[in-house]
């Protein structure tokens, strides 16, 4: 792998800012893996339904990513999408609602845990057909472009999404057009149960984005220094309108692709290995070598994480469902937009 | 444990012949549930329980005739039928009664049940359909033509609304039904149609659209004269029995057709309205307003009924008469009083009526407005104390607050039975049906 | 941005002659004109001037910006339109033909037609989507199909067919205004018939259909390319003293049950043409509508005419009678009111 670690550099000399910033990507980190711990436990106990994508052992990619964010730049993102909303700033209480099928949920629980939406934040989604939201992410690029607006575009989507014809189509249009779209692989090694090297003629996903002019690296996706690092250098790129921008995060998915999955495809013992670069780990096992966090300061996270977690579950729960005598609504749109 | 009895379904039904059990013993049974099918005079008809609990022991088997009252079964809780399952074990088996057969109290009755049997269950004489596109057969029967004697002209001799419309030119009524026309209590004589009135298309009821035409029946069948038979039974022992008294009063009925236009101008067309239905809400209306003519004359008692269920005369093409009650008629709106009409016409068309349908109601209301009948004189259907008729709406001078204008006008006539009530009531009654039929919006 | 209203275009029009290609090209013209967030894109637009010529000359007076040509990726054209749409363009995309928009059937109904529901009514896709269809140039079995009934299936878009010069240059306006996406489907055939229309755009009333000739004797139902072969049938019942009403519906989805059924409560019979197939068409479900609602008011059953069964023949006289035509039209009214 020919990805770039930060957290092997020595760190001497970090600024209190830095420092609270270090704090805060473990933050982001751990809320999204308990979140989604609870979210399981929730699946199992009948209250979340439909289907789980779980995003553990890849929370490193969205929390560095939306480091190099600003409000007014739009967020793209597949089903496994959890973890982007979180770290986004979407709220903890209104995505747990969501996946109730709560009408209190961002999209009212008419999308559910695949579908969050939030206009505030402009998170497009929560999208269900692998690359379908790829030419979304280019066109809504397209516009930031020609109203002149120095927004990027971010859209993430796992390796499998390679294979549509949507991923090439909208390459190559991002690129003839210089859109200012920063694709951001999430490659878990796995499409669903199917291993890169079982789909793909050429495995090496950058070859593939360079063919189109688009500038691409790869880099260590369970290292959050070296994404969010990755992130501003793209964002930069972008802002000043080369083009698109394409980066491949390696990583690995801890949980089965979805509940239902009995993982014939893959070794306990190869999970296991994976394991030991938990990203939470490595970036915790960083900050304590570096002597930039404490036990007890480590403690206080988990416990802030865990009232976020609890809040959001006991908002869920007690909100209440949507009026079936609304089911028609949204369909088309109830106000004019001009 | 409670007994399931052979209702009596009718006041001239003596005894029905068990069809089919549709549950078994054992079988949980609950409140309204279809648990058995009888063969009466009126054809097969389905027999609910109104009880919850277990069917227990079965006492006859189909094809039995079994008496009005005596029990077919028994329902028990469930704890009592388990207990006594296990009682039974060691006991000899219960044994089936032997089947009391009832004679036939004249020839009459069997003939009434053979005709019935062949002509209800089979409404259809000719076994043949008559093609006729959907809008012809609602102008047949707004128009009263019959279809049997209309030649059609579309595609494999389909009729259609043309032909309907030529024939109508040419004979445009039906004879009205055999409604007896007793004596009245008012000074005018009592106003039968002596010829086919014009044909008007006014407030057509549902009533003629729930029966299958009859093709080529000229001479009265043996079920026509059963059914006459029937009827004959019935309106005898009224006439013997109660002392009618009448009275009627003229009901402008311009604010009413006014309102419904309008309302039926926002609805859309399956949802609107028929006269029909705004003049039998009103009738429930005013009878919560008197109640007493609402009940019955049991045994020397006159009882009122809690329950309103109108009886809706219903004329079956191949001749004769159902009175289908309509359940809690004050209770409905008019929507759901339309539905519960269609839904009544249908079944009355498949021959579907529930037992309580034909047994249960408190007050007959018959119309015969579409007839060209003016007033209509009924007969009471013992035991009940009442009956209301309803003519034909016309346009008529109508003289108020001194000056002289042209309304739309429909005679209401009450029948009332005299030992339950006085002519107080049967005023008080008909003020209150022109108050509401001049406030339809509020019902 | 807003529609005139009706006084502004009551004085007196100055008439022009106009193709139907001319009115669509006059009508991007006045959006773009009209509107600095309208573009046109897809492909061959451009350079070319269109695959059916619509827009020849745009490309000189717009530049590329505006007139986006792009490559033969339908998925990738229509989801980047949906995309800009969403943040704040009102792109006009062009697919060349019905046929082709399969490829982006994907976008079209998992996208377009679905985020404003799945989002909670948070996200509206005011894109627009033009494409030629039906038969009648013998370009044969995957060029000429008439699939717009397939689109008026999905809830949450909006389908249109102009079946006049008309309604090809008014519908445009009213459907960039429109907060949803909408299809616009334009007939090959008719893209030289001329008629004479108003100089100054008008913009065309789109949620109702439109009667194009009062009868009482017979209701003809129909759109598009059969509108004309439709009025020419009903012109030769007229000198048989059959007095044919036709309604063209304009809108496909949402249908105008309200026009459609004060017909039929008028004439008793109805026929219903169009140029899809017959099985699980538009026809068939009018026809279970007027079943429905009106099955008091028949004297005849509801009668369709549609296409032949079978995938659209390249040879002149096959194609012909693969479709309705203004003879089997007539033939087929006759049949309904002898």
């Amino acid at each position: 792998m020919s990805t770039k670690t930060v957290t092997k550099e020595k760190k001497d000399k970090v600024s209190p800012e830095q420092r609270e910033h270090y704090h805060h990507l473990l933050h982001q980190m751990i809320l999204i893996r308990r979140y989604e711990e609870k979210a399981a436990e929730l699946y199992q106990a009948s209250k979340i339904r439909g289907f789980l994508h779980l995003y553990i052992g890849e929370e490193a990619i969205a929390t560095g990513v939306m480091q190099a964010l600003t409000p007014e730049d739009s967020v793209v993102a597949t089903y496994r999408e959890h973890g982007h909303a979180l770290a986004r700033g979407v709220s903890a209480d209104v995505i747990m609602a969501e996946m109730y099928g709560k009408v209190t949920g961002c999209a009212r629980g008419r999308g559910g845990s695949m579908h969050l939406f939030d206009k505030e934040h402009r998170f497009f989604g929560g999208n269900a057909i692998v690359c379908s939201h790829l030419p979304l992410a280019v066109g809504i690029a397209l516009a930031d472009k020609m109203q002149n607006k120095p927004n990027v575009t971010v859209c993430f989507l796992g390796e499998g999404a390679v294979a549509e014809g949507e991923f090439h189509e909208s390459l190559n249009l991002g690129a003839l057009w210089q859109t200012p779209t920063l694709f951001v692989v999430e490659n878990n090694l796995y499409c669903m149960g199917t291993a890169l090297r079982y789909h793909s003629s050429n495995p090496n996903l950058t070859e593939k984005a360079a063919s189109y002019n688009v500038k691409a690296v790869q880099i260590d996706g369970n290292d959050v220094l070296a994404v969010e690092q990755a992130a501003h250098e793209a964002c930069d790129y972008l802002r000043s309108g080369k083009g698109p921008y394409f980066i491949e995060a390696i990583t690995y998915r801890f949980r089965p692709h979805s509940m239902f999955d009995a993982e014939l495809y893959r070794e306990k013992a190869e999970v296991e290995e994976h394991k030991k670069r938990d990203p939470i780990i490595l970036f915790t096992n960083y900050l304590k070598e570096n002597n930039l966090i404490e036990d007890g300061e480590i403690q206080a996270i988990e416990a802030d994480v865990a009232a976020v977690v609890q809040h959001s579950v006991d908002f869920a729960e007690n909100s209440p469902w949507e009026e079936v005598e609304d089911l028609t609504r949204f369909v088309y749109t109830e106000r004019s937009l001009s | 444990m409670t007994e399931f009895k052979m209702p009596s379904l009718g006041a001239d039904m003596d005894a029905g012949t068990l069809v089919e059990w549709k549950v078994k013993s054992g079988d949980p049974v609950k409140r309204g549930d279809i648990i058995a099918a009888v063969e009466t005079a009126k054809g097969v008809i389905e027999i609910e329980c109104f009880e919850n609990g277990i069917l227990d022991e079965i006492f006859y088997q189909p094809g039995q005739e079994v008496p009005v009252g005596n029990v077919l079964a028994t329902i028990s809780s469930e704890a009592e039928f388990r207990q006594k399952a296990s009682a039974q074990k060691a006991a000899e088996p219960v044994k089936v009664p032997e089947a009391v057969v009832v004679e036939p109290a004249k020839p009459a009755a069997q003939v009434v049940q053979e005709a019935m049997k062949a002509a209800i269950a089979q409404p259809a004489v000719s076994g043949d359909r008559i093609r006729i596109s959907p809008l012809a057969r609602r102008i047949a029967e707004d128009l009263g033509v019959d279809l049997t004697t209309v030649h059609g002209t579309g595609p494999g001799g389909a009729i259609q609304k043309s032909d309907i419309e030529g024939a109508a030119q040419a004979k445009p009524v039906l004879a009205p039904e055999p409604v007896r026309v007793p004596e009245p209590v008012s000074a005018r004589p009592p106003e039968v149609p002596p010829q086919a009135p014009p044909v008007e298309k006014v407030a057509p009821l549902p009533v003629e659209a729930s029966t299958e035409p009859v093709p080529e029946v000229k001479k009265p069948t043996d079920f026509q004269s059963a059914m006459r038979a029937a009827i004959a039974a019935a309106m005898s022992k009224s006439n013997r029995e109660i002392p009618h008294y009448y009275m009627e009063t003229n009901i402008d009925m311009t604010k009413a057709l006014a309102w419904l236009e309008e309302e039926n101008l926002k609805r859309p067309i399956r949802e609107r309205l028929l006269p029909v239905v705004v003049l039998l809400k009103a009738v429930a209306k005013s009878l919560t307003e008197v109640p007493e003519l609402n009940g019955f004359w049991i045994d020397g008692q006159h009882q009122v009924s809690e329950a309103i269920n109108i009886g809706f005369a219903i004329n079956l093409r191949q001749g004769g008469l159902i009175t289908p009650a309509i359940h809690d008629t004050d209770m409905k709106t008019l929507d759901e009083l339309r539905d519960a009409m269609n839904d009544l016409i249908t079944r009355t068309r498949s021959n579907k009526l529930r037992s309580s349908e034909l047994t249960d109601s408190t007050i007959v209301v018959t119309s015969l407005g579409d007839r060209g009948v003016e007033k209509v004189f009924g007969v009471i259907y013992p035991p009940q104390v009442a009956l209301v008729g309803l003519g034909k709406i016309t346009e008529q001078p109508w003289a108020e607050n001194g000056t002289l204008s042209v309304r739309k006008v429909m005679t209401a006539t009450l029948a009332g039975d005299h030992r339950a009530t006085d002519g107080h009531k049967g005023g008080l009654f008909l003020e209150a049906l022109n108050r509401n039929l001049q406030e339809v919006e509020k019902l | 941005m807003t529609l005139p209203s009706q006084n502004v275009i009551a004085e007196p029009q100055q008439l022009v002659k106009m193709t139907y290609r001319e009115g669509m090209r006059q009508a991007i013209r006045e959006a773009m004109l009209r509107d600095e967030r309208c573009f046109l894109m897809g492909a061959d637009v451009g350079r070319y001037g269109g695959c059916f010529a619509v827009s020849k000359g745009l490309f000189d007076e717009f530049g590329p910006e505006k007139i986006r040509d792009m490559p033969l990726s339908e998925s990738a054209i229509a989801g980047i339109g949906i995309g800009a749409s969403m943040n704040g363009m009102r792109p006009i995309v062009e697919i060349m033909t019905v046929n082709f928009s399969l490829l982006a059937l994907d976008q079209i109904l998992n996208t377009a037609g679905t985020l404003l529901h799945m989002s909670g009514g948070l996200f509206n896709v005011p894109v627009v989507i033009r494409m030629a269809t039906g038969s009648g140039r013998q370009l044969g079995a995957q060029h000429a199909h008439s699939l717009e009934g397939w689109y008026a299936h999905i809830p949450g878009i909006k389908v249109l067919a102009p079946g006049t010069v008309e309604d090809m240059r008014g519908m445009l306006w009213p459907a960039l205004e429109d907060p949803d996406p909408v299809l616009i489907f334009e007939q090959q055939v008719m893209y030289n018939m001329t008629e004479m229309v108003s100089a100054t755009p008008v913009p065309v009333d789109i949620d109702h259909a439109k009667v194009r000739r009062p009868g009482k004797d017979v209701t003809l139902i129909t759109y598009g390319s059969c509108l004309p072969k439709s009025m020419t049938a009903a012109e030769t019942l007229a000198q048989e003293e059959i007095d044919t009403e036709v309604i063209d519906l304009r809108t496909l989805r949402p249908l105008d049950n309200d026009t459609i059924f004060a017909s039929v409560a008028k004439t008793h019979r109805v026929l219903i043409v169009e140029e899809g197939w017959r099985s699980g068409s538009l026809a068939a479900e009018i026809s279970a509508r007027i079943m429905e609602n009106l099955f008091y008011e028949l004297d005849r059953p509801v009668d369709r005419l549609c296409a032949s069964e079978v995938p659209m023949p390249y040879s002149k006289h096959m194609e012909e009678a693969a479709v309705p035509q203004p003879e089997t039209i007539a033939a087929a009214v006759r049949k309904l009111v002898l």
